[in-house]
């Protein structure tokens, strides 16, 4: 019992508490009730006047999308006006469907309309007017007029599209905009939220989102869409109970969004992309000293403007399912085996990890014999004697078979690492993979079954002339090049120079300022850049930079897409598909790099015949400015 | 005679059912159901996942309310540990959402915080039930820091509105094992007087550049936005402001069902989920209210009345717990819409649109039913 008295516990307690908490909770509830008395009885007339008067609508205005400008200031992506015939679902006198009926009699209103318009309503207001049919010409906004009388609710306003004026040129870079799908009015949403530091939501910020009409999709569009977007507007408008607008109280004005600067130079992309004519590939150009990229083209391309009011079913069938992947960013995405591009990066890395001195050479016989297998060299009966600037010149495989088995994989993986093979380049555009820079922590990660896992002596040889599992995009390439010109210094690539406050036209450098500097002797790398010279000289390239006036470092490639098993190639009997890509880089003027260059085309065959050529031509305009023959002058558009 | 066999081996289903807990929830869910209609001016695609919810919470509490109470005595501890665990894994790698870091992936999303709401009272009772018959002032100690520890976490998400529901939680548990109201009275005078000065002291508090210690100012702000909601009406106040027209257009009868113009010109924020209240006052008016009243009071009356029943001390303090939960609840969420308390994410139980709460409301449910039928049990 003593043990009792020191209880705080016990059932009378309990009991007793449990009477006072229905005390309470009475008392609670009453005081709740009597709120709703004060709100409900006493305090109604107020209150019901307020809900009367309570017709208070916020209404958006979108912003002007940012310009998107090349270089030179040609304006690249641009926005036009243009009639929509919009409903407001608040205002009308009649079901919907009915209403979509008679309009259709008037104008025609196609089921992609219909169904565009059909999504929008869900989830919007009343008050919300929702276009129904875009693009309507003179004709068509006169036809309507005329009959407006009968449609109460819609009406025809002004709204500003996205327009790409050369059309298929830059397709990939620019991207395109489209209109905004739920997984983008999430993504908003998200970006919104995390711009706010208060954890609640807040009334203004689902309309803040339904007030943005289109949205970048791809490309620049999308990688810069915060920049180009703009704010929108609000005005605050008096409606009448059906919703309808009776008066504009208060409106604070849209901002229009940033420009974009590119660095990129929109003819020399048109005359690019003009020389790849039919073929398939990619090519990057870099201004070495800035990382300024001034083409990125990934051909064949595609219209974007056929983006910008929901892509026709048919046409979205047909670029998805073509074998030649138009839609396909190729320098961003693509991967491809360098093939003896690779070699350059090869030799320096032999001259600074001491396995090689430029003077040191090979006979070279034809092949290389590695246990069992033998890796044969493209000349048959071999380049007779060769060192290492040779090697280069004359693309000699058996001298970097050799070279790649004395180096080992990991000596090869970490030098190119530096180099930016297999890593991201950090380029400001969306969706950049890695590649694969081959090494023997990525085979062991890559294949789940161990046999295959483990690193084998002879998986190293063939890395030496870039094939194997060797597999980089025409970027990286670009990028490794330029660092090789800019004497190892590493600077990002870019396509975005500078962004262009649409209203104090103050513009701000996106160029990061950061740089690294790779620790590379000058001495190795003349040795290299002699060895390129001699490519376009007297080496594999001679024939495509005959009489070139200004000296230029190249590397020729051809790499196969897939395996022959030690036999002869024959390119008429391969699938098109199955023919070996030309690779091709350079940089120019070898005395002061300017330009670096890397470029593919697929299964073209060789890199001296069809990749050399375009590169070339490019080459020449950009230090001579030469307009290449057979590419149509260039026009600006209207 | 075949009928009757078949009723009788289906039996065990409802067996653990109280009827009477069971006929005020079906109740409240249709109010509910009738009330999201007309959110959704009559689109049935929410509500097609809200049935969903329900359903989902329906099986919790049925399946809970089959859990022997023994077995959820002896899982107390493990329940508040697992949680207390989570709880600092979300302060480490936490996913931050709406400016807070409530959330945690482990493999799907969860919010460890709402498993407290329900780990917090379990707890506590354990501690008190195996304290059984000697409880001393130091116990009470303990308890209050096992229940302050989870609260710290919580609350530095930052998620006061959880935080003080858990405390709410753990703190019914305390006062229902016997704390000695000398230890309540000095706080909650304190409390009422913090209360009174703010409002007569409100409008020197919230001018410009006054900023109050331990609040954040999102939190500043919706106390003053609460003093004068027509300060901010298109910012902070809109909420509260544009739910107590619709509350005070409703008058005694209210509009009528899918005729709440505040409701359809959407003019009520988060009308679905926190503020649905509001809705449902715009259009049923005061009687609906009185009905809606008197439902949750009846609820939490036989929750009271069940756990009064109660075989054990674990079973008492839960129950007792769980019920006043359910109050606070219905009474943080009605007041708030109405205007008479801040804005905190607090859902109006078994009427809100969401998941979580659901869920957690369902297994509290259950708890209650599983504790009435232990008492069955030891009667029969």
């Amino acid at each position: 019992m003593a043990q009792q008295n020191d209880s705080y516990s016990s059932l009378e307690t309990f009991q007793s508490r449990i009477q006072i908490a229905l005390w309470f909770v009475m008392i609670c509830l009453l005081v709740l009730f009597f709120r709703f008395f004060w709100l409900q009885v006493v305090k109604h007339t107020k209150y019901s006047t307020a809900s009367e008067s309570n017709r208070i609508a916020i209404i958006t205005t979108p912003a002007q999308r940012g310009l998107i400008i090349d270089r030179n200031g040609i304006v690249i992506a641009r926005n036009f006006p243009s009639y929509s015939l919009e409903i407001t679902p608040a205002g009308l006198n009649q079901p919907i469907e009915e209403l979509v009926t008679s309009l259709n009699a008037v104008l025609k209103i196609s089921n992609k309309d219909r169904q565009n318009f059909y999504r929008s309503l869900q989830g919007s207001k009343k008050t919300e007017s929702i276009a129904i049919r875009n693009f309507l010409n003179d004709e068509e906004v006169a036809r309507f007029m005329s009959r407006r009388y009968a449609f109460p609710g819609v009406e025809v306003q002004v709204r500003y599209f996205r327009e790409y004026p050369y059309e298929e040129l830059g397709a990939h870079l620019i991207g395109y905009t489209g209109r905004v799908s739920q997984k983008d009015r999430e993504k908003l949403l998200a970006e919104l939220e995390e711009t706010s530091d208060e954890p609640s939501s807040d009334e203004l910020r689902p309309m803040k989102i339904k007030g943005i009409q289109q949205v970048g999709k791809i490309g620049l569009e999308q990688s810069y869409e915060k920049e180009l977007r703009g704010t929108l507007g609000y005005s605050q408008v008096e409606i009448t109970a059906g919703g309808r607008v009776v008066r504009n109280l208060s409106s604070t004005a849209p901002t229009a969004g940033s420009n974009l600067s590119l660095a990129v130079d929109i003819k020399l992309q048109y005359i690019m992309e003009r020389l790849y004519d039919k073929k398939r590939g990619a090519a990057v150009v870099i201004e070495v000293s800035t990382g300024d990229v001034l083409a990125f083209v990934s051909m064949p391309t595609y219209n974007p403007n056929a983006f910008i009011d929901g892509i026709d079913a048919d046409l979205w069938k047909k670029l998805n399912s073509s074998p030649e992947k138009p839609l396909f960013n190729r320098p961003l995405r693509g991967t491809y085996p360098p093939g003896s591009t690779f070699k350059p990066f090869m030799a320096l890395a032999a001259l600074e990890g001491k396995f090689r001195t430029p003077e040191q050479g090979i006979s070279d016989p034809g092949f290389f014999k590695f246990g069992t297998t033998t890796f044969r060299d493209d000349a048959v009966n071999g380049h007779g004697f060769v060192n290492m600037r040779q090697s280069i010149a004359a693309s000699c495989d058996t001298y970097y078979y050799i070279l790649a088995r004395d180096m080992g994989i990991n000596a090869i993986s970490s030098f190119m690492k530096d180099f930016g093979f297999g890593q991201l380049s950090g380029i400001d555009i969306n969706g950049e993979v890695r590649g694969i820079l081959p090494s023997k922590e990525w085979k062991k990660g890559y294949y789940s079954d161990p046999s295959k896992q483990a690193w084998g002596e002879g998986d190293t040889i063939s890395i030496g002339i870039g094939q194997g599992y060797n597999s980089y995009t025409i970027l990286q390439l670009a990028q490794a090049t330029a660092i090789l010109a800019n004497q190892g210094v590493v600077m990002r690539p870019h396509l975005v120079k500078m962004i262009e406050d649409p209203i104090t036209h103050q513009k701000t450098l996106t160029v990061p300022s950061e740089t690294t500097k790779l620790n590379i002797k000058k001495e190795n790398l003349a040795v290299i850049t002699e060895g390129m010279l001699a490519v376009n000289r007297t080496g594999t390239a001679r024939v495509p930079f005959g009489g070139v006036r200004y000296p230029v470092a190249g590397k020729t490639g051809t790499s196969q897409v897939f395996s022959l098993g030690g036999k002869q190639y024959n390119a008429s009997a391969i699938s098109e598909f199955k023919r070996d890509h030309a690779l091709y880089i350079a940089f120019a003027p070898t005395d002061k790099p300017k330009y670096a260059l890397a470029l593919v085309v697929e299964n073209a065959g060789f890199g001296a015949t069809a990749a050399a050529p375009i590169a070339r031509q490019t080459l020449d305009y950009l230090m001579l400015n030469t307009w290449p023959q057979g590419v149509p002058p260039w026009k600006t558009a209207p | 005679m075949e009928n009757r066999s078949v009723i009788k081996r289906l039996s065990f289903l409802w067996q653990g059912l109280d009827p009477s807990l069971a006929i005020i929830l079906l109740c409240l869910v249709v109010v509910g159901n009738i009330t999201f209609l007309s959110a959704s001016s009559g689109t049935v695609v929410g509500w097609v996942e809200q049935s969903r919810n329900l359903f989902t919470a329906f099986i919790i509490m049925w399946v809970t309310s089959r859990i022997p109470i023994k077995w959820l005595e002896k899982m107390s501890l493990w329940v508040y540990l697992i949680g207390v665990t989570l709880l600092v894994a979300v302060a480490i790698f936490g996913i931050i959402k709406k400016g807070a870091r409530r959330w945690l992936n482990i493999g799907i999303v969860i919010q460890p915080s709402e498993i407290m709401k329900i780990a917090m009272p379990m707890m506590l009772a354990w501690y008190f039930h195996k304290k059984d018959g000697i409880v001393q002032l130091k116990d009470f100690f303990i308890a209050f820091c096992l229940l302050l520890l989870p609260i710290f976490l919580i609350a530095r998400q930052p998620d006061l509105g959880t935080a003080i529901l858990v405390f709410a939680a753990g703190f019914y548990v305390i006062l229902f094992a016997g704390l000695p109201w000398k230890f309540v009275l000095p706080f909650a005078v304190v409390a009422l007087l913090g209360i009174v000065l703010i409002i007569i002291f409100g409008d020197t508090l919230c001018t410009k550049g006054v900023t109050w210690p331990l609040l954040k100012s999102y939190q500043q702000h919706r106390v003053c936005t609460l003093l004068d909601p027509t300060s901010d009406p298109l910012g902070k106040g809109f909420h509260t402001l544009q739910s107590m027209i619709a509350i005070g257009s409703g008058g005694v009868f209210g509009k009528g069902w899918m005729k709440g113009t505040q409701t359809h010109l959407e003019f009520i924020p988060e009308k679905h989920t926190d503020f649905i209240f509001a809705v449902y006052s715009e259009e049923f008016g005061l009687f609906g209210n009185l009905a809606l009243i008197i439902l949750f009071f009846l609820l939490i009356q036989r929750g009271l009345q069940i756990a009064s029943a109660a075989p054990n001390l674990y079973s008492r303090l839960l129950g007792g717990s769980v019920t006043l939960i359910f109050f606070t609840y219905a009474f943080v969420n009605m007041s708030m819409v109405s205007g008479l308390l801040p804005v905190v994410g607090v859902p109006l139980p078994f009427i809100s649109y969401g998941g979580t709460a659901l869920t957690t409301l369902g297994f509290g449910v259950g708890l209650l039913m599983s504790i009435n039928r232990g008492r069955r049990l030891i009667q029969t």
